[in-house]
């Protein structure tokens, strides 16, 4: 098969399971007991009967479920993601506005572990009994065991309460004056905790597999090689060792980005950040179908986009799955 | 000659203390004050949208006619003066000289009546001016609001987030008022401060109109309202100083902690218009509940002061009826239900529900809506098996889920927190009145309780300014429900606004901090 044709047939199935995911997502939702109607109502402290029937009545919520349905799938084909119930704006303009935060904390947290995750990895492979490599098998245990809402509160606890380093939440402290540089610190400020908690999962994650590839590259003939010639530690290590570890590090990695995106969800409740993982807890909170669903077709269409990439991209550089 | 110097020099001395004392605690102009509210608002237009999360930012963009003090007294706002006529179905307001909306238009009687019409037509509470037949505009700042019937209701329906005065000039341009651009974006307010910026999640940024029709108010600069939604976060930045106001704070544990904070102000004054009870809601038309002996025995068996202890940490007090305490109409006098096993086991017995083998009469479910009520729902199962009544906690995974539960009646017993939004007739009559007894309104009647001699009480009270009638009204109204028991009420919730102590003038009214902040100031 031509890299045209798989292509073609990659977006082909990539369409078919993004039709697939609207249609249960919106079942599983249109399942769960209580509409907006009830929502709105509690929001406002309660709403006469009238008022209440007229919002299910506005957002076609006593037509049939395979009317909603249709209404609302034909809508996406039209590229129309539909009107936020609860906040009365475009879907596509709430994701929008939250969209920025969630990248910035999202790669921030990915980079500082992979970097920092792979640095402890080798540090830990150079010496696998060592206490070095003792201490990072237990950081990287307690970081992977402890939930990212407890490790969050109990850096607040620390570096807020206890010795006030940084604020307790939010993107940016709008009293804040001054010009790029100003607020661009003002910013970093903000993001470092949120940042190191969400790292803290994947940090355990990519030392451990750092640990493991560099083990067993270490072993490797070439390595060996490298030695006899008598090359210095760092040299091997660095240059030989790690570029072909690195390999199912950069694997894992692309594999991880939904994950970190859930685990966005709660680090963004914890530290009230304003990004798409807050957005998505109060629309789940509020039965905002709409929003919901404009916030899960968008992270099963990256998912799916980074999928088809991640074949292509494997299938040009290894000659093996090609001949498969 | 020397001891008149002496005294002179003292008096002197003393003047010159008292005069700086009181400099001190004189208002001062300026400065900028970073406060909490906890949610993001759908938007910022109260006319269309309740709620205390539109409310807060609500009030500071919009003026109503009237404002309340902490005693229940309305005080001028941008009514400087109003009129009830004597047969009472006549209400005359007279319009502060000179108001203007924060695009320098002057705020008239026009905009008054195209006001009341909006929130009539399309506030979620339609008891507040379902009596008002015409608004009449004799002049610009002369508004006549005619009624159908005498309608107490009126005056706090006039005040706070209730009535927001909108331009007609914005909002009258035909688009739907609820789903209007201008609820969020570019809004054309009349209060005290108008909006720069609001971001949802993040923040709303008010600034200071300079054109407010108060003379020399507001005094603050501007306020940063942000959006915390995490109870421990707002408490670490209240006490570092991140935060220097926050109101309807309800965790018991935070409030006491931060009441040993030397820099913070921590006050439950005000909130009683608000009126937010709790209490345990029976289902009285199915399953046991229908029987008032089995809801009688089950507030018997519950010890409302160990909730107030052990779960409320004294954060609060007790509330027997489902007006709150704060409300003029509140009677303490009805029966208080107070702890006595005996007398449930008594009662439980006589209406012939006999313990089985294990001890056990029969089984009920409690529900609860939100995590806050769990601990409430969870003590009733260990309390009520002493009574032989099989507890089975049903907890929701949200709000919608048991708003659906509870207002399709599926339910026996569910913890609940009802809001009395002033006067009764607005937040109290739904809960009880047998009109208002409709499937799928979380809020409604949903216990399904009828008493055609308290719809007539409701009717009666709703209907008369007199006050002593309507206190004797709501009085006999209290009485037969303290015996009829279509819920047992528990308490308040405990609302406390919290201020650093450099905050001058920290809201106290009846509506709490859902109430214009213009005379809030930084020392």
């Amino acid at each position: 098969m031509s890299l045209t044709q798989t292509i073609a047939k990659r977006i082909g199935w990539g369409l078919l399971l993004l039709i697939g995911v609207l249609i249960l997502n919106f079942t599983l939702i249109s399942i769960a007991p209580g509409d907006i109607a009830d929502s709105i109502a509690g929001d406002m402290g309660g709403a006469d009967a009238t008022v209440i029937e007229e919002i299910r009545e506005r957002y076609g919520l006593n037509e049939p479920f395979y009317v909603q349905l249709w209404r609302y799938v034909s809508g996406v084909a039209r590229l129309d993601l539909g009107f936020s119930y609860f906040y009365n704006t475009p879907v596509t303009e709430l994701i929008l506005e939250k969209l920025p935060a969630t990248l910035l904390l999202v790669f921030s947290s990915q980079i500082l572990a992979i970097v920092l995750g792979t640095l402890l990895g080798v540090l830990a492979a150079k010496k696998p009994n060592g206490i070095v490599s003792l201490l990072v098998t237990f950081l990287s245990l307690f970081g992977f065991a402890a939930p990212v809402f407890w490790s969050g509160i109990l850096l607040i606890i620390a570096f807020v309460s206890i010795f006030p380093l940084f604020p307790v939440g939010g993107m940016t402290d709008v009293t804040v004056e001054g010009g790029f540089f100003v607020q661009l610190l003002d910013l970093l400020h903000h993001l470092f905790l949120p940042m190191i908690t969400l790292a803290s999962i994947y940090l355990a994650l990519y030392s451990r597999l750092a640990r493991a590839s560099m083990l067993e590259v270490l072993g490797a003939d070439y390595i060996r090689t490298a030695r006899a010639k008598g090359l210095p530690q760092r040299m091997v290590l660095y240059k030989h060792a790690l570029k072909n570890a690195l390999g199912p590090l950069v694997t894992v990695a692309g594999l991880q980005f939904s994950a970190v995106m859930s685990g966005a969800v709660v680090v963004e409740t914890v530290f009230s950040w304003p990004g798409l993982g807050t957005l998505a807890l109060q629309s789940i909170l509020a039965r905002d179908t709409p929003t919901i669903m404009g916030i899960l077709f968008f992270s099963s269409f990256v998912v799916i986009v980074v999928n088809i990439l991640t074949d292509i991209t494997l299938r040009m550089i290894d000659p093996r799955i090609k001949a498969s | 000659m020397k001891k008149h110097l002496l005294a002179a020099a003292t008096l002197a001395l003393t003047t010159v203390t008292a005069a700086s004392a009181l400099a001190a605690d004189e208002p001062k102009q300026g400065g900028t004050l970073v406060m909490a509210i906890q949610t993001t608002p759908r938007h910022l237009n109260p006319a269309v949208q309740s709620g205390t999360a539109t409310g807060q930012p609500g009030t500071q963009l919009f003026a109503s006619l009237l404002r309340y003090d902490e005693g229940w007294e309305p005080q001028p706002y941008l009514a400087e003066s109003w009129e009830i006529s004597e047969d009472e179905l006549t209400v005359t307001i007279n319009l502060v000289e000179g108001a203007t909306f924060h695009d320098g238009k002057p705020i008239t009687s026009e905009d008054v009546a195209f006001s009341i019409d909006t929130v009539k037509a399309n506030h979620p509470f339609k008891s507040m001016f379902a009596p008002v037949t015409a608004v009449e505009t004799p002049d610009a700042t002369t508004a006549i609001i005619k009624l159908s019937e005498p309608h107490p209701a009126l005056m706090l329906a006039m005040s706070s987030q209730l009535l927001s005065i909108i331009p007609k000039h914005v909002y009258g341009d035909g688009q739907d008022p609820k789903a209007h651009p201008q609820n969020s974006e570019n809004v054309v307010g009349s209060g005290p401060f108008k909006l720069t910026e609001f971001k949802r999640d993040q923040h709303i940024i008010l600034e200071r109109y300079d054109d407010y029709f108060m003379e020399g108010l507001p005094y603050l600069d501007k306020i940063v309202m942000r959006i915390v939604k995490d109870g421990a976060a707002r408490t670490i930045a209240l006490e570092s100083g991140e935060l220097m106001l926050s109101g309807f704070e309800q965790e018991p544990r935070d409030i006491n902690r931060m009441k040993k904070k030397d820099t913070l102000d921590v006050s439950n004054a005000g909130y009683a218009a608000i009126g937010p009870v709790n209490w345990l809601a029976f289902n009285t038309q199915q399953g046991k509940t229908a029987d008032p002996a089995v809801r009688k025995a089950i507030a018997y068996a519950v010890d409302r002061d160990f909730l107030l202890k052990a779960i409320m940490l004294g954060a609060t007090e007790a509330a027997l009826t489902g007006i709150h305490p704060g409300s003029p109409f509140y009677d303490g006098t009805v029966e208080p239900y107070d702890i006595d096993l005996d007398k449930a086991n008594q009662l439980l017995d006589d209406a012939g529900y006999a313990k089985g083998d294990d001890g056990m009469r029969f089984p009920l479910t409690v529900d609860f809506g939100w995590a806050s009520a769990k601990p409430v729902a969870e003590y009733l199962k260990p309390q009520l098996k002493k009574v032989g009544i099989d507890i089975t906690v049903r907890s929701s995974a949200d709000f919608p889920t048991w708003a659906k539960r509870v207002s399709n009646h599926e339910f026996d017993i569910t913890f609940d927190n009802v809001f009395n939004w002033g006067d009764p007739v607005i937040g109290v009559h739904r809960t009880y009145s047998s009109q208002n007894i409709k499937k799928g309104v979380i809020w409604s009647n949903t216990q399904q309780y009828s008493n055609a001699r308290v719809d007539e009480l409701m009717a009666m009270a709703g209907a008369t300014n007199d006050i002593e009638k309507r206190k004797k009204y709501y009085a006999e109204f209290q009485q037969i429900l303290a015996d009829e028991l279509p819920l047992y009420p528990l308490y308040p919730s405990p609302y406390h606004t919290i201020s650093n102590t450099q905050v001058g003038n920290p809201p106290n009214s009846v509506w709490g901090t859902s109430h214009p902040l213009d005379r809030v100031y930084l020392k």
